[in-house]
């Protein structure tokens, strides 16, 4: 009987629940303070409900008579998704195999393809279309430029990972054969890695359709040209059509990309 | 695999002319001196850029600018995240009825079909210049990422769990805070950690479009052509990222 009074039905000792408290008191200081260093105006969150719903009574209904302007721009969005993700394909593969402990020559070799993969993850498709728009002019291509950089580490990252798990084998037995270390990348490498390479572009095609959309806003081609033209117009019923025209096309990409990526498997 | 060999050889040749259309149509007006001329502005670009300027008004003027960009994570975080919740709960299939589970599915897709700068500049126009909207744009797209990744994480639960605390007569609520949030709690705090660190990420730039953060002094430099004060602006932002990055993957592997 005595051990049963001296069960203790807590889950956590009271270090732990002491310890649990403090973080989450300093995480909802953090947030509380974040938003007492951002000067909200409550009065702009009050009216912020009432702004939106003026806004989407304007928008409505959509000018269906906008929309012949708009499929070029649609078509250009997908051409620069397209041709962004083959270049950084073809960009990422020699950074993958850097990138990959089992086929980079060394430790430094290593670290530069961890360091590509890195910033080129970091830092924003925004950000690389405002450095490309500066040096090759506004226009689509320098939006592709962009999206190529920006996916070089998404397709490198994965990719290396892909090389990381392949068998050793089938490298050997083409070396065996007298094979060059091309012909053992071609014969050897890319056969077994072929699925994963056809999956991870038709995925990173599907996030890089979402991405050309937004690139218009610093002068890099796409939809977003037109999105952001009417927006500045105050064209609000144009800009709903342009919304959803991006919703349908977003959709229809993922759903192809997710089709595509489920035969490839 | 496609039902026939023809079908999937159409598919094929369908795919290679539209990705050949798309090479043809997006590379005809570029040519190789346009290249070589984007090369040497990228050199010329950079050589501006470096090194960059560290004067301690522009560091001063970068800080204040940096901790709103953090600070504008994190409410909008906790927004994103407190929208969040019922939708992720709305859209495990284990735990609502069927019409229900479709309506917050078609939320989930829709929020995250649109890209945060266009919200953001939508709520610019709604709101006013100024880090609410950006906060707004941000939670927006929380809402999607976090929903989507919290309903797969309570459609993994142990259902038994569940029972037993039904058949001890508990009621719907006491179910829910006995048996589906212990099980859930520690993939919560990770995916909401991972979503702050994306979160920071977007933070820093939706400020191009005048959302507040980073981003607005970044674009002013631009358009300014202080391009020593851009490679300020960029490595701090690489730098804000990246200890995001950390701390995330740091908190993760702890409550995992």
């Amino acid at each position: 009987m005595a051990a049963e009074d001296g069960r203790n039905w807590e889950r956590f000792d009271t270090i732990t629940q002491l310890k649990r408290l403090v973080i989450l008191v300093i995480a909802a200081a953090t947030v509380v303070g974040s938003w007492l260093v951002l000067e909200l105006d409550l009065q702009y969150v009050w009216t912020a409900p009432r702004e939106m719903q003026d806004l989407a009574v304007r928008m409505y209904p959509p000018e269906w008579a906008y929309a012949p302007e708009i499929v070029w721009p649609l078509i250009e969005t997908i051409h620069i998704a397209v041709v962004g993700t083959l270049f950084a394909m073809v960009l990422s593969i020699p950074v993958a195999f850097l990138a990959a402990e089992n086929t980079t020559p060394n430790k430094l070799t290593y670290a530069v393809g961890k360091l590509v993969v890195t910033v080129t993850r970091s830092v924003h498709t925004i950000i690389w279309a405002l450095l490309f728009v500066v040096m090759l002019g506004p226009g689509a291509f320098a939006g592709m430029v962009a999206i190529a950089f920006r996916s070089i580490g998404f397709v490198g990252k994965l990719l290396g990972e892909e090389i990381e798990e392949i068998s050793f084998d089938q490298l050997e037995a083409i070396k065996a054969t007298g094979g060059s270390t091309f012909q053992v990348l071609l014969y050897g490498v890319i056969p077994q890695i072929k699925p994963a390479l056809i999956g991870i572009g038709v995925y990173r095609w599907d996030i890089n359709v979402r991405n050309a959309t937004i690139l218009g806003v610093v002068g890099a081609g796409g939809i977003g040209v037109q999105l952001f033209g009417a927006v500045d117009a105050f064209r609000w019923s144009a800009v709903l059509t342009i919304l959803i025209a991006i919703l349908g096309i977003v959709l229809l990409s993922e759903t192809i990309s997710a089709r595509a990526r489920a035969l490839a498997r | 695999m496609f039902g026939s060999q023809r079908l999937k050889w159409a598919v094929y040749a369908g795919t290679a002319l539209f990705v050949l259309w798309s090479v043809v149509s997006l590379l005809s007006g570029v040519t190789l001196s346009r290249v070589s001329i984007g090369v040497q502005n990228g050199y010329l670009l950079l050589e501006s850029m470096v090194p960059p300027e560290t004067s301690s008004e522009s560091l001063q003027r970068v800080y204040t600018y940096l901790f709103e960009t953090v600070a504008m994570a994190f409410v909008a975080t906790f927004t994103g995240v407190l929208l969040s919740v019922p939708i992720a709960v709305g859209a495990a299939e284990n735990l609502s009825p069927k019409p229900i589970y479709l309506l917050n599915r078609g939320i989930i897709s829709i929020t995250r079909s649109i890209d945060e700068l266009i919200i953001a500049i939508i709520a610019v126009k709604a709101v006013g210049v100024g880090p609410l909207a950006g906060i707004i744009a941000i939670s927006y797209l929380s809402i999607g990422f976090f929903s989507k990744l919290f309903a797969e994480d309570i459609e993994d639960i142990d259902m038994g769990a569940t029972e037993a605390i039904e058949a001890s007569g508990a009621s719907r609520f006491q179910t829910f805070v006995y048996a589906v949030i212990p099980q859930v709690a520690p993939r919560f705090i990770g995916l909401t950690v991972y979503r702050w660190d994306i979160n920071i990420r977007s933070s820093t730039i939706i400020g191009i479009v005048g959302a507040g953060g980073i981003g607005t002094l970044l674009m002013r430099s631009f358009s300014r052509y202080e391009y020593d004060f851009a490679g300020t602006i960029l490595l701090s932002i690489i730098v804000v990222v990246l200890a995001g990055e950390l701390f995330s993957a740091y908190v993760r592997r702890r409550v995992t």
